[in-house]
């Protein structure tokens, strides 16, 4: 089995989502354009299309968010769908329910969509593998794993802001090993044609066989971001520094913090992107994230078309 | 093991690695005991004639390690579960580690487990002890007491004993005896709450890792240990080629060290955890392909003299969660012949060799009298044929455990008929 077997449906139609890797690019870049076209939803005076209307969509957030649990929301609302939020806490041992008994009992109220964050890497694929054919899984996020609405909505900002993506040099910033949200967009820049992914960060945390998934490693911010057109800065849990991968907020900011001086060794064109939220004076100075380069905002306000995108796609395909 | 049939096994092909005989040859069993390879002894009149033509007759297979889960995990499987799934298995002795709850480190408790074993299981079940008490790795047990009782080892089980000092007494006292220590060399360190190898699969899937490290680490540490206090050790299921190399290192110095290999690190790698299978998550994680390789070039080379089931049944709960909070193991005894077997289909091992990894190579490290078919040893004999196919499946497995990631594929070698004993436990 592979995830193409999961996330398509016995006719080729995306039916979860999952995880971008496997997906073909025609199908990253519909969901892209399908994007494009709830873009100016926002600023309509009625800001609803009736694509998911009688459907029930599950916001199932193991793990505490914020934005993204907010952008699926207004995103499954403005396609009409009822949404009921579930902040719910897990046991991972055997005495408390287990993740798919919680799962089967929301599913047997009859829901259609379940957007399910945990903190276990693969717990989305395990709902997937579980639930009844016709229900649809967005993964919002498993662990270290996968976080592929937030890989898509920053292809979408790049496109907006970069247009074609096979010449573009893309560095990604900071705790890889741990991040979700970089394993998605190493897939998602792939399957999109980015020759030149770079991953900067110090030997702690780069998982030691990134080569294979298609970036090159980097342990210098200056040599990393030199001559990018893009640099996606990534959020760095200060519990990092409990596990000793790196000695202190002063050195990491030091050498991987990015500042405009060191900005000015990429493209003049360059944009920042951060998916949030940000440590500022750790990742990435202020001055940087509220910056002429930095495209963070536009990040957010695409997180909602882009998921009306996935949630359509996915709901489209049970038509 | 009440009535003792004589019992006459004709024409079958005799393999006993231990006596060097691979033979077309008949083999007469009375008294509990084989009593004659060859010709029938006179006078002799059989209650029951096996006619084991085109089938191969061993020495009852030796599993190294093997989890019973009684006492203690009752839910999950039981002597009296699992010993049917072992003789189902061709598998006639069965070494248990002290990992029980409670911890097997008192005599009183290696004399309970005996004693369960022999009222309702149905092969021979030897324990080992506890090196240290409740597997804490702080106070040694009472070892000698615990040899005394039936335990042929002390273990340390899958509990490190971080402090060296610990683990040198042990050791020492331990080789006063001549008991041998069965040590599972891995540093929790690097271990922590790693789930799987760390390569590609770690990287890809972005679950939390196990580095190579972990086990040279650990096996460093106690490979000086056993050089330096003389013990006779032995390190089990060790996963990674560089510790091989380690191993067969310290072998060529002299030092009195064995090492055993799960049959499922022999066949699986990272990759096969595919897109987390639970059914693969395992300790030590499956390693990369060249370890894979390597575990296979020391059974080659003699460095490796043991293929065990490491058999851990669960219920399906266990393995439906998410990867990382999944319990390790695998529900290993019924195939671990064919297992064993299919290293020969696959130009690996000549038969001779691959039956004596799970015949006489286990009896020696745990240095009981077993895996051979010597004349006037006690009649433990595994019967199969080698053509016929048996698929795995939920049904087809008598294990309580149907945690297998082999389920649903077909295999050679399905055993026939086992014999405990001079008793038929098992026919197919």
């Amino acid at each position: 089995m592979n995830f193409t077997d999961i996330q398509f449906d016995n006719k080729g139609r995306l039916r979860h989502f999952l995880t971008i890797e496997d997906i073909p690019r025609d199908t990253l870049i519909q969901i892209l354009d399908t994007a494009e076209s709830f873009i100016s939803f926002g600023q309509r005076e009625i800001r609803k299309a009736p694509l998911l209307r009688g459907k029930t969509v599950v916001n199932l957030f193991f793990e505490p968010s914020t934005r993204t649990r907010t952008t699926f929301e207004i995103a499954a609302k403005r396609l009409s769908a009822d949404v009921i939020n579930l902040d719910a806490k897990r046991m991972s041992t055997i005495k408390g329910e287990t993740l798919l008994d919680t799962v089967s009992t929301i599913e047997a109220m009859k829901t259609d969509m379940f957007v399910v964050r945990d903190a276990a890497s693969g717990s989305a694929f395990l709902i997937a593998q579980h639930v009844s054919p016709e229900v649809r899984i967005i993964n919002a996020g498993d662990g270290r794993h996968a976080h592929p609405t937030q890989a898509m909505l920053d292809m979408f900002t790049i496109r907006q802001y970069k247009k074609e993506f096979a010449d573009l040099s893309v560095a990604i910033v900071g705790d890889i090993l741990h991040s979700r949200v970089a394993r998605s967009q190493i897939h998602a820049l792939k399957i999109l044609g980015v020759k030149d992914i770079r991953v900067v960060g110090p030997k702690t945390l780069i998982p030691t066989a990134i080569e294979k998934l298609g970036a090159s490693s980097y342990h210098r911010l200056e040599t990393g971001i030199e001559n990018v057109d893009v640099v996606m800065m990534l959020r760095l849990q200060l519990e990092r520094m409990e596990g000793q991968l790196i000695p202190s907020e002063q050195e990491y900011f030091h050498l991987y913090g990015l500042t405009e001086e060191k900005l000015k060794l990429a493209k003049d064109d360059v944009i920042v992107m951060h998916p949030g939220p940000m440590n500022r004076g750790l990742e990435i100075a202020s001055s940087v994230a509220d910056g002429e380069h930095s495209v963070i905002l536009a990040q957010v306000t695409n997180g909602i078309a882009i998921r009306m995108s996935v949630m359509a796609t996915i709901m489209g395909g049970s038509r | 093991m009440s009535d003792h049939p004589k019992i006459a096994i004709k024409s079958g092909r005799l393999v006993d690695p231990k006596n060097q005989i691979d033979a077309a040859t008949d083999l007469f069993i009375a008294e509990s005991n084989i009593i004659a390879i060859g010709e029938m002894p006179d006078g002799f009149d059989p209650d029951i004639t096996i006619d084991a033509s085109e089938k191969i007759v061993c020495p009852g297979l030796v599993d190294l390690r093997a989890r019973m889960r009684e006492p203690g995990l009752e839910k999950k499987a039981t002597i009296k579960s699992e010993t049917l799934a072992a003789v189902k298995g061709g598998i006639t002795t069965i070494i248990c580690p002290p990992d029980t709850k409670p911890v097997i480190d008192t005599p009183a408790m290696a004399q309970m487990l005996q004693q369960r074993a022999w009222q309702t299981g149905r092969t021979f079940i030897h324990p080992l002890g506890a090196l240290t008490q409740g597997l804490k790795g702080e106070k040694l047990t009472d070892m000698w007491a615990l040899a005394n009782s039936g335990c042929v080892g002390m273990s340390n089980a899958l509990s490190p004993i971080t402090n060296s000092l610990v683990m040198r007494r042990a050791m020492q006292y331990a080789s006063t005896f001549d008991i041998p220590v069965f040590l599972h060399s891995q540093d929790p360190w690097l271990t922590g709450n790693g789930v799987v190898h760390e390569g590609f699969v770690s990287t890809e899937l972005g679950l939390p890792s196990v580095p190579e490290a972990a086990e040279t680490v650990g096996v460093a540490r106690d490979l000086a240990l056993i050089e330096t206090t003389g013990a006779t050790a032995h390190l089990c299921q060790l996963s990674s080629g560089r510790a091989i190399s380690m191993l067969a290192e310290a072998q060529d110095k002299g030092v009195k060290v064995t090492a055993d290999v799960t049959a499922h690190h022999l066949h699986l790698s990272e990759h096969d955890v595919g897109l987390f299978n639970t059914l693969c998550h395992v300790q030590p994680p499956l390693r990369g392909k060249q370890d894979r390789r390597a575990l296979r070039d020391a059974l080659k080379n003699g460095v490796i003299t043991a293929i065990c089931s490491d058999h851990q049944p669960h219920g399906n709960d266990a393995k439906l969660l998410p990867f990382s909070e999944s319990e390790p193991g695998i529900s290993g005894l019924e195939t671990l012949l064919s297992l064993t077997l299919k290293l020969v289909e696959e130009n690996e091992l000549s038969l001779t060799q691959a039956i004596g990894l799970i015949t006489a190579g286990p009896a020696d490290i745990a240095g009981i009298d077993a895996g051979h078919l010597s004349v006037n040893a006690r009649a433990d004999v595994c019967i199969f044929d080698p053509v016929q196919e048996w698929v795995v499946t939920s049904d087809s497995l008598v294990s309580r455990g149907k945690n297998t990631p082999f389920m649903n594929q077909r295999f050679k070698n399905k055993v026939t008929a086992t014999i405990i004993g001079g008793e038929i436990v098992y026919t197919a």
